[in-house]
């Protein structure tokens, strides 16, 4: 099966429908394959350029995406913040002109302002790539946390999946509950009531406060980074009481299925969202995750080029 | 000796309970009793109604300081080709008009480049800081009409509590913009599920409602008159009702993107969506034009916000609040609250003409014998559609770019000189 891609641009999980999402699924299937042989490969993009535009910092998205383009065999730009005339003061729309000036086919940005990726999207002839907007959306995680779970548990319909923590702030909540919604998973987001608003239970997903009472029905735990900077002020006490309540620890993984999936997006911190022992566990794929999103960048990449989609759906 | 007869309008003053048909004479920049004499030019406005010259009590004209936004030539310009012979300019320029010196240049500025009556505020505090009183007996004497720290709401309830003692000595109304920064910090659009989608930060009602109902209380404590500017939220109507129900001398305004626009119109990141207080829910809107309607809400004011294009041409959390309203207000009024709600002309065109002047002290708002003539020419079943590119404000920053409106002012008059003529029906000299 061979599906026309009809998106100009990848900005969001939400704007998708399962269909097009299952799209993006089986090429990156397609793609993992790929990077499972000794030539990792392909011709794809050869010609194009793809721009990285990194104005918030981020290594391992940055370098995944960068290494997804260049097995793609695209030439390959990146920009950060320091390194561009943002720095300088040059407006973000200045940029965008800038870089279609250089005929780039493809920008894949990070911004620390939501919907910065819609406007470039509106501005620009080039396809835009959403590789994180403050905290509104980050669908490429959103589709490898997809990928790697239905990889792992061989479907997405009818599996039960928690989300724990900082979901006010979180782009990678955003997005995974668009995609596991719309592909038949069960949601439920689990946080203090200060980092998990109400209004969240109006979006198609559980709202909960007590990650004990739901530990025993979960499939997959995904566990979101704390960043303690911003969080211990009024919306923690502390990083040590929210690690006691909502932290993974080993007595609280007793209670859990035997193959619960333990997900983080990373950086972890060791101790607060997740015991160290169950980081490195058995349970754990998050270094699986890491993998996927090299697979999921090169079917996005791929797609907004005008590939046509890659296997079966 | 200067005539000008306006033939067979209907004649719309409600602050005179007047609404027929009939002519209006207007000689030597007043309205006059008499009969018009053989010289006098003659305007047939058949189907079209005349009234008092309209007030929007809460504008920024950016003059001084910041004319590449706007001057007070264009903000002028832009208030009477929306029909408005008079509005109130806010104090937040560069300098802040803080003092009777910056008053003084922006009254003659008006009287240079303006094409409507501009009526100043002054701060409430220097530098619209926060921190000290301006000098509020200066400014009165200077010819502020009503003091504010619009944008800046002063967070200190003892400085508010002094700045409303102090105002009430003079009886002069205190004009507040309801925002509790320890609630509202960071916030650009309003909390709840669109904010939760969109990952902005948010701006929730409650930060509006606790000011509000701060300033209740003060005004009830003082005896001093206060105004809760742009009212974007349910809670804050309650508030405000409830206030009022006890005689407190707390009014409230409604601009016209909180009567009929909604938080999910930033769902493209489009900041001509980004104003503060932000748009809310379809049930904030309700609340908002329910206390317009039953007079709880006394004034509507636009918040004309102009800004230049790549000021607003930014990052959505970036990009300043505000937008312009001079020019669709009157329309979006008549549309939303007339045609759409069946509120009366007359009910309409009170809280743009005698409730402001008389609570203001401004002198206008009528169009019996021998007042200013001022005065707008509107008709209001007329459909028109916005297009940012005819304003004549500097601003292009409206929410309303497209939209169908049914209701527009096709001519202004501000002491008997036409400022607006939309179809070219004054004579050429």
């Amino acid at each position: 099966m061979s599906l026309a891609w009809h998106r100009k641009d990848f900005l969001s999980l939400r704007e998708l429908s399962a269909e097009e999402l299952n799209q993006v699924l089986a090429t990156a299937r397609v793609f993992k394959e790929i990077l499972g042989r000794p030539i990792k490969k392909v011709p794809s993009l050869q010609g194009r350029t793809v721009v990285n535009l990194f104005v918030e910092p981020s290594t391992r998205t940055r370098i995944s995406f960068e290494l997804a383009a260049v097995r793609l065999s695209a030439d390959v730009v990146s920009l950060d913040k320091d390194s561009s005339s943002l720095r300088k003061g040059e407006t973000l729309s200045d940029t965008a002109r800038n870089l279609e000036a250089l005929q780039a086919g493809v920008i894949v940005i990070r911004h620390r302002s939501a919907g910065a990726a819609h406007f470039l999207a509106g501005r620009l002839k080039a396809s835009v790539v959403n590789a994180g907007d403050g905290a509104h959306e980050h669908p490429t995680q959103g589709l490898l946390d997809a990928f790697t779970i239905q990889e792992r548990l061989g479907k997405l319909a009818g599996v039960r999946v928690l989300i724990v923590g900082d979901i006010i702030h979180s782009r990678v909540a955003r997005s995974n509950l668009w995609a596991l919604t719309k592909l038949g998973a069960r949601v439920t987001l689990v946080g203090p009531p200060t980092l998990l608003p109400r209004e969240f239970a109006e979006l198609g997903v559980k709202v909960s406060y007590d990650l004990d009472g739901q530990l025993e029905e979960a499939d997959v735990i995904n566990l979101l980074r704390i960043q303690h900077e911003r969080m211990v002020q009024a919306r923690l006490p502390s990083v040590g009481e929210y690690a006691g309540l909502f932290g993974l620890n080993l007595e609280r993984f007793q209670r859990c299925k035997p193959g619960v999936l333990l997900m983080h997006p990373g950086p972890v911190h060791r101790g607060v969202e997740i015991a160290s022992e169950l980081a490195d566990g058995t349970n754990s794929v998050i270094l699986e995750q890491v993998t996927n999103g090299l697979a999921v960048r090169m079917a996005v990449l791929y797609l907004v080029s005008g590939g046509r989609g890659l296997g079966e759906s | 000796m200067n005539e000008i007869l306006l033939q067979g309008g209907r004649i719309l003053d409600p602050g005179a309970q007047r609404d027929a048909p009939g002519d209006l004479l207007i000689r030597d920049g007043r309205i006059s009793g008499g009969k018009p004499s053989t010289g006098a030019v003659v305007m047939k406005l058949d189907g079209l109604v005349v009234t008092p010259g309209l007030i929007d009590p809460h504008v920024h004209l950016r003059e001084p300081g910041q004319s590449a936004k706007e001057t007070i030539g264009t903000g002028t310009a832009a208030a009477a080709a929306g029909g408005f012979t008079s509005v109130m300019a806010m104090p937040n320029t560069a300098p802040v008009a803080d003092g009777p010196n910056t008053i003084a240049w922006m009254r003659q500025r008006a009287r240079e480049t303006g094409l409507v009556n501009v009526f100043p505020t002054g701060a409430i505090s220097l530098g619209q800081k926060g921190e000290t009183l301006a000098p509020i007996g200066a400014l009165r004497q200077a010819g502020v009409v009503a003091i504010t720290d619009d944008g800046h709401c002063i967070q200190s309830a003892e400085l508010m509590r002094r700045a409303l003692e102090y105002a009430r000595m003079f009886d002069l109304p205190v004009l507040d913009h309801c925002e509790d920064r320890s609630l509202s910090a960071g916030g650009v659009m309003n909390e709840g599920r669109w904010s939760r989608i969109l990952g902005l930060p948010g701006w929730p009602g409650i930060a509006e409602e606790v000011m509000v109902a701060r300033n209740a209380l003060l005004a009830e404590l003082t005896g001093a008159r206060v105004v809760c500017q742009h009212l974007s939220s349910a809670g804050s109507v309650r508030i405000l009702r409830e206030a009022r129900a006890r005689g407190v001398r707390l009014d409230g305004e409604a601009s016209p993107h909180h009567l009929c626009l909604t938080e999910e119109l930033v769902e493209g990141y489009d900041t001509n969506f980004k104003m503060n207080p932000p748009l809310r829910t379809a049930e904030d809107v309700k609340a908002v034009r329910e206390a317009v309607a039953d007079g709880t809400i006394r004034f509507l004011a636009t918040d004309h916000a102009p800004h230049c294009s790549y000021e607003k041409e930014v990052e959505f959390d970036e990009a300043p609040f505000g937008v312009v309203g001079l020019e669709t207000a009157l329309g979006v009024y008549l549309t939303e609250l007339v045609h759409g709600q069946g509120m009366p002309l007359g009910e309409v065109v009170a809280r743009m003409t005698y409730i402001p002047s008389d609570y203001f002290g401004l002198g206008r708002g009528t169009l019996g014998e021998g007042a200013v003539a001022d005065l707008t020419v509107m008709d209001p079943e007329r459909k028109w559609t916005v297009k940012k590119e005819e304003f004549r404000s500097k601003g292009r920053n409206t929410p309303f770019e497209g939209r169908e409106l049914k209701g527009r002012a096709v001519l202004t008059m501000v002491g008997g000189e036409i400022r607006h003529d939309l179809d070219g029906r004054a004579p050429k000299k």
